[in-house]
């Protein structure tokens, strides 16, 4: 139980901070969503007024809260990014994970069919006809994963590729010392965030 | 097909007007999406049901595209958690205390709480609730939680 918070908590604000759809975590989601079934199912057979029953009920809403904030950043992150999202899920090869569970995959595809029949149905259609088609995956834009994040570092990691920002810098590299906290270009640490080398903080 | 007519020197009136034409269609778009996704926001705001003053602002296809959208989201919603599923639209904030001091803003009628009382909402009374239960009600603007 205590390992499966950390993961479920690390998770959580890994998938908070970085600026791209992280690797759907179907198994950490089932143990939490269990886990809150059982304490509600031990909450309902406690006496009334006892003190525990606050202490528990307390608990439940804050994992709650925790599971909720994780699955709606994601889906913010599915809405925001969706032609992205299904070509890099569609362009997936065999034994890579998948970055949406089956039940977001399905969410994703109906939104973007539901976005394109309304796009086409109000303007599209009535454009002349080779201006019809417009590609969703060209106009809608795309993650920045240049964007700085902090973070710490969990495992110690060595020679990590820094690239030049500008053009008179070169690339260069650097280790990270386990424990120590940094602020760089998500690019460049975004597998060890896969990992779980490193944590978003 | 006027490019079919071969003139070199329409090319760059051609070539001008599809500019244009494009980037009228880039507008059309981006103004189009853009209510999408306020329409999208107000659904996470308001709950299922649109006050009526909203949806006369809204066109009949876009009326359809919130149905399609709520429906998508409520199966979503329905297939993670355990067997009713999860609200993701409750639980906005992060929980600070078990039960909170509301406001009642106007008349609601009987409310019952997981004990099996109910309680009188009038407009004006105050009650002492479990969180948990009024996070609907604070946001459909029937409750007014009170900081002290």
């Amino acid at each position: 139980p205590c390992c499966l918070q950390r993961a479920f908590f690390q998770a959580w604000l890994n998938e908070k901070f970085a600026p791209e759809l992280l690797e759907s975590k179907p198994e950490i989601i089932e143990c939490v969503v269990e886990q809150l079934d059982h304490m509600e199912a031990n909450l309902k057979r406690a006496k009334r007024g006892d003190l525990k029953v606050s202490v528990h009920r307390m608990e439940i809403e804050r994992i709650r809260y925790v599971l909720s904030s994780y699955l709606r950043c994601r889906l913010v992150k599915i809405e925001k990014f969706f032609p992205h999202v299904l070509e890099k899920e569609k362009s997936r090869a065999e034994g890579e994970p998948s970055i949406l569970s089956p039940e977001e995959f399905a969410f994703a595809k109906e939104y973007m069919a539901n976005t394109e029949t309304y796009l086409k149905n109000v303007a599209l259609k009535h454009m002349p006809p080779n201006l019809q088609k417009v590609s969703l995956l060209k106009s809608v834009p795309k993650p920045n994963l240049d964007s700085f994040v902090f973070l710490r570092v969990l495992e110690r990691q060595e020679n990590i590729l820094v690239e030049p920002e500008m053009d008179e810098q070169r690339e260069y590299t650097i280790d990270l010392e386990e424990g120590s906290q940094h602020l760089i270009r998500y690019k460049t640490i975004a597998p060890l965030v896969a990992s779980g080398a490193v944590q978003l903080i | 097909s006027e490019a079919k007519a071969g003139r070199a020197d329409l090319i760059f009136l051609i070539r001008f007007r599809h500019g244009c034409l494009l980037r009228n269609q880039r507008c059309i778009l981006a103004y189009l999406y853009d209510r999408l996704l306020r329409i999208r926001a107000l659904r996470w705001e308001y709950g299922s049901v649109l006050p009526s003053t909203v949806q006369f602002h809204m066109s009949a296809e876009e009326v359809e595209w919130f149905n399609r959208y709520k429906k998508s989201l409520a199966t979503y919603m329905r297939s993670v958690g355990g067997e009713e599923g999860l609200d993701l639209t409750q639980d906005m904030k992060p929980p600070k205390s078990l039960y909170i001091e509301v406001r009642c803003l106007r008349d609601y009628g009987e409310f019952e709480i997981d004990d099996g009382t109910t309680i009188l909402l009038k407009k004006n009374s105050q009650h002492f609730l479990p969180r948990w239960k009024c996070e609907q009600l604070i946001r459909q603007g029937v409750l007014e939680h009170i900081l002290s």
